[in-house]
């Protein structure tokens, strides 16, 4: 692409906006639908879709350094430990059915 | 000495540190992502409590969440995400250093900034209204009233985060602006205009996943 040194041309800007809108529309519609415990993981499946066009094309992710990618990729890495970290603590407590006093003696 | 710094053959823009002008705007554009990361972190201590606390108090949170307005939240979200393409168009014209069309484009994704803003202040003053406002006027007197306190805690607590971030961007939108009609930008030297669309579409990121969470939920308040 000729265009690659300045990021995307603008038919490219517009597919993106308009993929948003309709993904958009979608998840509105999907919320209405009951898909039991799955209305969550679409929910964010779609918003994880849309955030990935944004930072891809709108934010130049896509044309940009490898360094760019690193710091991009770095931030959601941390995002994902720090969700992953907490929610492991938080979800196993009372797995074991005894109050966590009981290892302290 | 000074002399010869003061004489010293330097494209408009460019400091004396950086070989060149793409290498600037690739410290810029580095820079621009390192606060970002911050930024990434921060908001997501916000998510990772809502996470906690929508997996310990389920249908408090459905409840919560089926007292917003999802026509007005749907709304914003597409004002954000026309707002996204008008700022996107103005990195553009940046590129291609058109002054006007820069201007123009500031201009609009201002005036949907502005148009986001409005329609979260009547959102705010609704729950005012109803009394869905912890620790000022809270009305609800039910059993779980203290985990629906949780709920719109992190409602406030998000959104006016991100609220907060929309009223500084349109601050440092006005301030690009009188920069761009003082003739500052051109082809070669847009940097301050492309980070600051990396500012405005991460805000537009975070009200993506903002939408959902706290106003989609409730559609399932019927279930379990």
């Amino acid at each position: 692409m000729a265009d690659d040194h300045h990021g995307p041309t603008v038919r490219i800007y517009l597919a993106v906006f308009a993929s948003l809108m309709f993904l958009t529309a979608l998840t509105v519609w999907v919320a209405f639908q009951d898909l039991g415990m799955f209305n969550d993981v679409v929910a964010l499946g779609i918003a994880c879709t849309k955030a990935t066009i944004v930072i891809l094309f709108f934010m130049h992710v896509k044309y940009a350094s490898r360094l760019t990618w690193l710091l991009a990729g770095a931030g959601i890495l941390f995002l994902l430990i720090l969700f992953a970290f907490a929610m492991a603590d938080y979800v196993s407590r009372g797995w074991l059915g005894m109050p966590a006093s009981h290892y302290l003696q | 000495m000074a002399d010869h710094a003061l004489h010293h053959d330097h494209p408009h823009g460019l400091a004396h540190q950086f070989e060149d002008m793409p290498q600037q705007k690739e410290s810029a554009v580095i820079g621009m992502w390192s606060f970002l990361i911050t930024e990434i972190l921060f908001f997501g201590g916000f998510f990772a409590t809502y996470l906690i606390y929508r997996s310990y108090y389920p249908e408090a949170f459905f409840e919560g969440s089926s007292h917003l307005d999802i026509p007005l939240g749907a709304f914003n979200t597409m004002v954000l995400i026309i707002s996204s393409l008008t700022m996107a168009m103005a990195v553009h014209k940046s590129h291609e250093g058109n002054k006007k069309g820069i201007m123009v484009y500031l201009i609009l994704t201002g005036i949907l900034g502005l148009t986001f803003l409005v329609v979260k202040y009547f959102e705010y003053s609704a729950k005012i209204e109803y009394g869905l406002v912890p620790g000022l006027v809270w009305h609800p007197q039910g059993e779980n009233s203290p985990q629906l306190a949780l709920f719109y805690s992190l409602y406030f607590g998000m959104t006016g985060m991100h609220a907060l971030h929309m009223i500084i961007g349109i601050g440092l939108l006005i301030w690009l602006f009188i920069k761009t009609a003082q003739g500052t930008y051109t082809a070669e030297y847009n940097a301050p205009v492309e980070i600051f669309g990396l500012y405005w579409h991460f805000v537009d990121i975070v009200w993506i996943f903002l939408f959902p969470l706290l106003y989609l939920l409730g559609t399932q308040a019927g279930g379990h």
